[in-house]
């Protein structure tokens, strides 16, 4: 992508879904430096599923206090609140191990988090725009337009679901799905409006077993999503070591 | 835009520091204005959209993926990208100013000699192949929107109804009618498919015919049954149309015509090739047709089309990958049989990968810097035949059918040079080429393969043959390098 003429930018991560894989957030955090970043955005569920929840939000917390920030998520909450009825029986049994594993400060840092938050004409919420707290899935141009026409900001980044994914809405209102390909920028402008999802730091679900996570320079709006390879194995053997349930295992164990 | 702001641009007026000088152009999606920067000399030109009174939504979003595109362009094919104007104040796009006129200009002199038809195509050809690299389909190729550099570069204008194939396409989900201009549009576009490189192949065909013609090849119908008549009827040949064009122009026309995608071109760079090589452009039943062909034909065309289903994987990348120009350098004089066979295996080999490759094999017949050049005696003449005839028959077994290979005696006093140049002018992909061991003499003098490594913009396999006797039998002036088994 041909940098425009601008000043000064700052690159933003986009980082969402870690669920507490440590190998996953240390080699995305790695390749984002060497891209430049400067701040890191992490849209929610830093735990649940993965075995290094106290590791993970220990760097997380660093990072905001750095000038980051982060949102909440559905498995963040119910790590606070005891898991919701809607959550399935293994995720149910992760959220209580995770809890009796995090400090009384990591608890209160999970709590601190909002469900949403904007700035510069950016919307970081976990689900989506329209009720983040119901936890709704964006699956389809109509859910991602849904959440476009419930904001003012021009951009949303969202995670929630774990696939990489980006929607846009004409002025028109009329909005469409595009496939994101690695490393390819791509310039959210103007009259636009934009919903992203960078798809899952900790554990992507498209068959491709590397981390995902986005990167956004602030001038341009120009934003890549980029596909991280990670240590899989040794994710899985802390999983397996913890003994929480392998059906999360089988969905990095189905890739080739 | 407000009426009001819209009458405040005249001459002189100052947008983001560039000053406006001259309207040049004021259509229904946009104005044009020549515009400079006080600080720099370099003619520019101010592109801005216009939704006044039509309210055309193609302009705007027209305008919205040239904005997209153009920064990611680059080289020499293209207008160079300078500034994007604010949304929220006024759009606007300033890029380089390519001055003369277009290509456009040329169709009052038409039909063009063919030498000349060809020369134009090459050069059109190599500006779309340059894009499709870069991942961009431009899906409006027409007389208009192509200009030209001092140097007779084609430069290639106007990407309001391009497609690149890792942004998202915005017309596609904007429109349901057939985006394009008519005289040029593609059969597949008018169904909707604006993913396929081939599409501008086509247009570029029309073009080709026009200038070869005087005619266009399906008229400037409007409206979508016009469009789709393009679909089952073929074109009259050009050569009924002007008995100057050479049967291999017409093959190349025509095929570019065809409307199935895969049955033209693969890629812009192979019809570049063909148009560079007339000798070498495989003359098929297209080449020697007189007339159209008859209600029947056409008929069961039209029932052909019925259920034809697009190909949704398919992009500009995708398409280029597949159909790469593999050129392979061989020295027949000198080079040793073991070295021949070796390049043979390696060649077989890419092709084998890459079905929808095309090989281009090579010799140099050394010609001295100064003096009568070999070739113009009977002597030259024979080694040239006989050159040829060893480099078809090195080919041959390699089963490629017409039109996948040709064969190439260049003459020049400079191998490596040679080689180089023509890769550079038929957009070779892979060049293979053999290199026979090292030497002290060789690599102090420099070899071939090496200067070809080098210099090449494209990828190079350097190929070797392993020694027929054990390393420590030869006699090499220094130990071999740790190179060899």
């Amino acid at each position: 992508m041909a940098p425009r003429p601008t000043g000064g930018s700052v690159r933003i991560a986009l980082l969402t879904d870690v669920h507490a894989n440590l190998e996953a957030l240390l080699a995305c955090l790695e390749h984002a430096d060497r891209a430049g970043a400067s701040r890191c955005v992490f849209l929610g569920d830093l735990v649940g599923y993965g075995a290094d929840p106290a590791a993970v939000l220990d760097i997380v917390a660093g990072l905001v206090a750095r000038g980051g920030a982060a949102v909440m998520g559905n498995h963040d909450q119910a790590t606070l609140q005891g898991p919701s009825p809607r959550m399935n029986a293994d995720a149910r049994a992760v959220i209580g191990w995770t809890r009796s594993r995090l400090s009384p400060d990591a608890l209160a840092f999970l709590a601190g988090l909002p469900l949403s938050l904007e700035e510069s004409g950016r919307l970081y919420v976990h689900a989506n725009a329209w009720a983040p707290e119901q936890w709704d899935y964006i699956t389809s141009p109509f859910d991602a337009g849904r959440s476009m026409r419930a904001t003012l900001c021009r951009t949303t980044f969202c995670g929630h679901m774990h696939r990489p994914a980006l929607y846009h809405m004409g002025p028109d209102g009329r909005t469409a799905a595009f496939t994101p390909t690695p490393n390819a920028g791509i310039p959210l402008g103007p009259p636009r409006r934009w919903l992203a999802i960078p798809g899952s730091v900790g554990q992507s679900r498209d068959g491709n077993p590397a981390a995902c996570y986005a990167l956004l320079d602030d001038a341009t709006d120009v934003l890549a999503f980029h596909r991280v390879p990670y240590d899989v194995d040794a994710s899985v053997t802390k999983i397996r070591k913890a003994g929480l349930p392998l059906s999360f295992n089988a969905r990095f164990e189905a890739v080739p | 835009m407000s009426p009001a702001k819209a009458l405040g641009r005249e001459p002189g007026a100052v947008l983001d520091g560039f000053v406006l000088e001259e309207r040049v152009h004021r259509g229904s999606m946009a104005e044009i204005w020549r515009v400079r920067r006080p600080e720099a000399s370099a003619p520019l030109v101010m592109k801005i959209p216009s939704f006044g009174d039509g309210d055309d939504p193609a302009a705007l979003v027209g305008f919205e993926v040239e904005q997209m595109i153009l920064p990611t362009l680059s080289g020499v094919h293209v207008p160079r990208f300078l500034a994007a104007g604010d949304w929220s104040v006024q759009p606007y796009l300033v890029m380089e100013h390519i001055p003369g006129p277009s290509l456009r200009a040329r169709l009052d002199e038409t039909p063009l000699p063919p030498a000349e038809v060809a020369r134009i195509g090459t050069r059109i050809a190599d500006a779309l192949h340059d894009l499709h690299r870069q991942h961009v389909i431009h899906l409006d190729v027409k007389p208009s929107n192509v200009m030209f550099r001092d140097a007779g570069t084609a430069v290639l204008i106007d990407f309001g109804l391009s497609r690149h194939d890792r942004l998202p396409d915005l017309l596609a989900e904007q429109f349901r009618l057939p985006i394009g201009t008519g005289p040029y549009i593609s059969p597949e576009q008018i169904a909707q498919i604006r993913n396929d490189p081939r599409s501008d192949i086509f247009s570029l065909g029309v073009v080709l015919y026009h200038l070869a013609t005087g005619e266009r090849p399906f008229g400037n119908p409007t409206g979508v049954r016009g469009l789709r008549r393009r679909l089952y009827r073929d074109p009259i040949p050009p050569r009924a149309r002007n008995r100057d064009c050479p049967p291999w122009l017409q093959e190349a026309i025509l095929r570019c015509l065809e409307v199935a995608p895969a049955d033209r071109y693969e890629t812009a760079a192979h019809l570049g090739f063909e148009l560079q090589h007339p000798g070498q452009v495989p003359l098929t039943t297209r080449a020697s047709r007189v007339c159209r062909d008859g209600p029947l034909t056409t008929l069961k065309r039209r029932l052909r089309r019925i259920g034809v289903e697009p190909d949704l994987r398919r992009s500009a990348t995708e398409q280029l990958s597949r159909a790469p120009m593999i050129a392979v350098a061989l020295d027949l004089a000198q080079g040793s049989e073991a070295l021949a066979e070796a390049l043979f295996l390696t060649t077989r080999r890419l092709l084998q990968t890459e079905q929808g490759a095309r090989l281009a094999c090579l010799t140099v017949l050394k010609t001295s810097r100064i003096g009568m050049d070999s070739s113009v005696d009977a002597e030259g003449r024979s080694i040239r035949m006989r050159r040829l005839v060893e480099l078809r028959h090195w080919a041959h077994p390699l089963g490629l059918g017409v039109g996948r290979v040709t064969h190439h005696v260049l003459e020049a006093p400079d191998p490596g040079a040679a080689i180089l140049e023509f890769a550079e002018a038929n957009q070779v992909d892979h060049v293979v080429i053999g290199s026979r061991g090292s030497s002290t003499l060789r690599r102090y003098l420099g070899s071939v393969s090496s200067q070809v490594v080098a210099q090449a913009t494209c990828s190079v396999t350097v190929v070797k043959a392993r020694p027929a006797e054990p390393a420590s039998t030869a006699q090499p002036v220094e130990p071999s390098p740790p190179l060899a088994p």
